[in-house]
Order: C-alpha cells, then sequence, then structure tokens
C-alpha cells in the first residue's frame, strides 16, 4: 500500500514540476512584447552599433581628400599578426626638400583579429575602427584593402 | 527437441570501442573520446586531444607582452576577460606596477559580468545535452544584455581584448554604470526562472542526482577546481584564498557543497550567479575616479625570472607562467588551463555510468575545448 502511495505521489510530484516549467514558458508565450529576439536582416537599416564596435579598421578622409596618416608604420609594429603593411615613397615638397609620405596602407582583413592595438598606437589618429561588420565576399583578394584613398594627401596640421 | 536454458550470469556482452566525437555536438566542440563500452555502460573513456590545438604558447613567444592578451582571448572564449586579466596581472606582478584603484576595480567587475556571461551558456548548454531545448533561449537571452555591455565599453562581444598590461583598454561607457544596474535588477528576477524551468524538473533531476561522483580527495588528486571542485567540497576559490584585483575589498561566500554528484556541479554554477551579482552590486557605486591605464614604457621589457600569476575563470583556476630573459619576448609562456584538468578527472566519474549520464556528467565540468588544447 505504501509502495502505491509512494508511486502516485511521485508522479503527481513530477508532473507539477513540469508544470511549473512550462508556466515560465507559457508566461512568455502569451506575451510577444517580452521577446527580445532582433529581426536581423530586416531591421538592417535601422541597426546601429554601439560607437566603440570594432567591425573593421578605416582611415578617416575629409572632403577634400585629405587623411592624418604620416606613414610612420608604428601600427604595423604594434600588429600581433602582420595584417597591416605600410609602403612609403619620397616626393619633393615645393621647397625642395625630399620628405617621405605613405604610398599604401595595406589592410588585410581576413587576417585582422580586431584587438584594437594598431589604434590605440596611432600617434596621430589616422586609423579608427569602423562599424561595418558584414564582410563576407567571395573571393578571398577583396579582403586585402588599400586604406588611403588614391591620390589623398596627408593633411597639413598633421605634425610628424 | 531439446530445449536449452540460458545462464544468464555466463553471458557476457564483448567489450566494443565507439568513438564520440570529434563531431558530436554534445562534446562541445572538437573533442574526441574514445569510449570503451559494455552494452550501454562505460568501462573507460579516453579523451583524444589536439584536434583545434592552435599553438598558442607558441606564438605567444614571438610575441610582445601588450600583443599576448588578445590571443588569451581565443583560449577560453568564454572568460575572454580573465585571461587577459591574467597575462595583465602576471606583467604587472613582474614589473611591480600598482594599477589605480578605478583598474581593479573595473576588472573585477567585468570578471564577475564575464563570470555570469559564462555560467548563463553553461546553463543553456547543459540543459540542451539533457534534451531541454527551452533552456538555450532563455539563457542566450540574458546572456545578450551582458554582452551589449561589453560591446558598449570594450567593443567587442566575445574576444574582448579589454585588460592589458598596465590598465584596461578604455574608460568606461559613460552609460556603463546604469546598464549594469539595469541588468543586476533584471536578472536577479530572472534567476528563479532558472530553477523553475530547469532546476526543479523531475526528469532533470532524475539524470543528475547521484551521477558521475567526485570525492573530495579525487577532486585534490586530479586537479578539478572551479564550481566543478568546490561541489565536492574542495575550497579552491583563488578569489577568496589569493585575492586580486579588487576582490579583498568585496565580501562573497565561496559556494562549497559536498555531495560531489552532477546535480551538485550543477546546483554550485547556479548559485554562483547570484554570488556574481552580489559582488558587482557591492562594487558599481563606487567606482573611484582615476585614470585607467598605467604609463607604460614603450616596449616593456620583463626583468630576467620566472612569474606565475593565477586567476579564477568561469571554469576553475588558470594560471599563467612566464619565463623572461630580459627581452622585449617572453622565452617561454605556458597557460595552466582549468578545462584540461578537469578533464582528466572524466575517466575516473563516469566508470560504471551509462552513455547518457556521461553527456550530464561532461556537461557539468563545463568543457570549453580551445581552452583545453591551446
Amino acid at each position: 500500500m505504501k509502495a502505491i502511495f509512494h508511486y502516485v505521489n511521485d508522479i503527481i510530484k513530477g508532473l507539477s514540476t513540469l508544470v511549473s516549467g512550462m508556466a515560465v514558458t507559457g508566461h512568455y508565450f502569451f506575451r510577444p512584447k517580452l521577446i527580445t529576439t532582433q529581426q536581423y536582416p530586416e531591421n538592417r537599416s535601422t541597426l546601429k552599433m554601439k560607437e566603440r564596435f570594432r567591425g573593421e579598421v578605416i582611415m578617416p578622409h575629409d572632403t577634400n581628400n585629405h587623411h592624418r596618416c604620416t606613414g610612420c608604420g608604428i601600427c604595423e609594429m604594434n600588429c600581433p599578426n602582420g595584417s597591416i603593411e605600410i609602403i612609403t615613397k619620397m616626393i619633393e615638397t615645393p621647397e625642395g626638400k625630399k620628405k617621405k609620405v605613405i604610398d599604401k596602407h595595406i589592410y588585410h582583413l581576413g587576417m585582422c583579429t580586431l584587438c584594437n592595438l594598431c589604434i590605440k598606437a596611432c600617434p596621430t589618429g589616422a586609423i579608427v575602427m569602423g562599424q561595418n561588420f558584414e564582410h563576407a565576399v567571395w573571393d578571398r583578394s577583396k579582403l586585402t584593402k588599400v586604406l588611403n584613398q588614391p591620390g589623398s594627401e596627408i593633411m597639413t596640421e598633421v605634425k610628424e | 527437441m531439446t530445449t536449452t536454458t540460458l545462464d544468464f550470469d555466463t553471458i557476457k556482452t564483448q567489450e566494443y570501442l565507439v568513438n564520440m566525437g570529434p563531431q558530436h555536438p554534445s562534446t562541445h566542440g572538437v573533442l574526441r573520446l574514445v569510449l570503451k563500452l559494455e552494452g550501454e555502460i562505460v568501462h573507460n573513456v579516453d579523451p583524444v586531444v589536439g584536434y583545434i590545438h592552435s599553438g598558442i604558447e607558441k606564438m605567444c613567444e614571438s610575441l610582445t607582452y601588450p600583443q599576448i592578451p588578445h590571443l588569451t582571448d581565443r583560449m577560453d572564449y568564454l572568460s575572454a576577460h580573465m585571461n587577459n586579466e591574467a597575462v595583465a596581472l602576471c606583467v604587472e606582478n613582474a614589473l611591480q606596477i600598482e594599477v589605480p584603484d578605478r583598474v581593479k576595480v573595473i576588472r573585477t567587475i567585468m570578471d564577475e559580468l564575464q563570470r555570469l556571461a559564462s555560467h548563463q551558456l553553461w546553463w543553456c548548454v547543459m540543459g540542451m545535452d539533457m534534451g531541454a531545448l527551452t533552456t538555450f533561449f532563455y539563457g542566450l537571452r540574458d546572456r545578450e544584455l551582458i554582452l551589449d555591455i561589453f560591446e558598449e565599453t570594450c567593443g567587442a562581444r566575445l574576444t574582448l581584448n579589454y585588460s592589458t598590461p598596465g590598465g584596461v583598454m578604455f574608460d568606461i561607457h559613460p552609460n556603463f554604470q546604469k546598464r549594469v544596474k539595469d541588468f543586476v535588477k533584471y536578472f536577479r528576477a530572472k534567476l528563479p526562472e532558472y530553477n523553475q524551468l530547469l532546476s526543479g524538473n523531475v526528469i532533470f533531476r532524475e539524470r543528475t542526482i547521484g551521477i558521475g561522483y567526485l570525492s573530495k580527495e579525487d577532486a585534490i588528486a586530479w586537479g578539478v577546481t572551479g564550481p566543478s571542485g568546490r561541489a565536492s567540497g574542495f575550497a579552491c576559490d583563488v578569489r577568496k584564498h589569493h585575492p586580486y584585483s579588487a576582490y579583498d575589498r568585496v565580501s562573497f561566500n565561496e559556494i562549497l557543497r559536498t555531495e560531489g554528484d552532477t546535480y551538485a556541479r550543477y546546483q554550485a554554477r547556479v548559485d554562483e550567479m547570484a554570488e556574481s551579482l552580489d559582488i558587482i552590486e557591492q562594487l558599481i557605486d563606487n567606482i573611484p575616479q582615476g585614470d585607467h591605464q598605467v604609463k607604460m614604457k614603450g616596449v616593456i621589457k620583463l626583468p630576467e625570472g620566472e612569474y606565475y600569476q593565477r586567476v579564477e575563470t568561469a571554469r576553475g583556476e588558470l594560471g599563467v607562467f612566464i619565463v623572461s630573459d630580459g627581452k622585449k619576448n617572453p622565452y617561454r609562456v605556458k597557460f595552466r588551463s582549468p578545462g584540461f584538468s578537469n578533464l582528466a578527472a572524466l575517466n575516473h566519474m563516469s566508470k560504471g555510468a551509462k552513455i547518457a549520464d556521461l553527456v550530464a556528467i561532461m556537461s557539468t565540468l563545463d568543457l570549453v575545448i580551445p581552452d583545453i588544447d591551446r
């Protein structure tokens, strides 16, 4: 008799725990407003990443196609996995002096771990982190980018 | 026609070997277990590691000290901040740098947020291993809020690279305190839901209570640390016994249980979530003013010698051992990862259990495979 009592008791207790679990799920089932899922990619137009979000390294240019990079190579030195290559060239200034300027700031997005060390090290603030995170491409070679735009020059106020 | 009587005592199933993994969903990654089975009874578990070996220790030898933390993100990706902090603390101790109070408090808060995020993910996956898919959605829903906090302050969600030698990468975001307070309030209300959904569930209890027993002596002998060790009564909380950062100024309980079974390990982690909330609450209102970074030399060179630092990650004790020969790169770096030691005890715990129990036991060890292979 006792065994039957325990058996029935166990079943009732077990069912009650199941019901208490179902109460939680049922609570949310009838309150769809509490669901926090983001409807990506439908919300792409309104989706805004946080300002510090590290998506990729970019070099901002102003309207006159000027950037702040001096080509010092500190970012290249600080990069842990060789994602940055700096190619410089010598030009002659109007005063007749020879000056080293940046030719190409090559950035391999495919190798980058987005660790932020280059941006932290940059003495002139020439490179920053961009918010774009949709990096998928069909061809791997598209992940190698030249950050300075063609024909761009260094801003005059940037001291070397 | 003759009838043969079967003597059930002499009939034995042949022992056979089965590979579980490396592509098995409940091995949580590319872990391969070679099981020696008799019927459904597990006689021996032989973990084969190395499928995701990434050579992080070796790579560290060619990196400078500020560059090392970003690799440790990828070791135990669910405790990324603790891993960063371990390296940062080790370098700071070697250089005998005292970081500002602000850095210590920020690091401690981040540690606890990371621990919560890790335990939440563990809780989802634990439920999923047991066949309860619902828990996965509930755990990830709450974890998302922590990841948002990380994204706002650290700039990344998983691979934070936030603690650097000498401080933290950025100062905290102006919204940080408000968001963390909101989260603590929110999650305090949600934590009972976790117990209601899974802890009390009859199927879950039947499958975990009394399974995978690990005694205190065995936990110490196998070096099982973290919540898994504490569930067996092994007082091994590094935060309590060897405080670092701001852990010496907060009061919290070290969750100790004596049962040592799968359910105790489960309960230890759930209880730890409440303790983490307590620690955050104590610190969040009084973050001291000050710098977020000590001025460091351009090239950091550690004095010649050997340095060791341990921290408590979400999985157990992480040790960082750096041998320096005075150059800008370390001579040798060794990580004592909690996952590797915890995995070692798996064979001991699961002898005589069923295959389904093995999944439950493995789940409560909270294994992260890159942490094991490094």
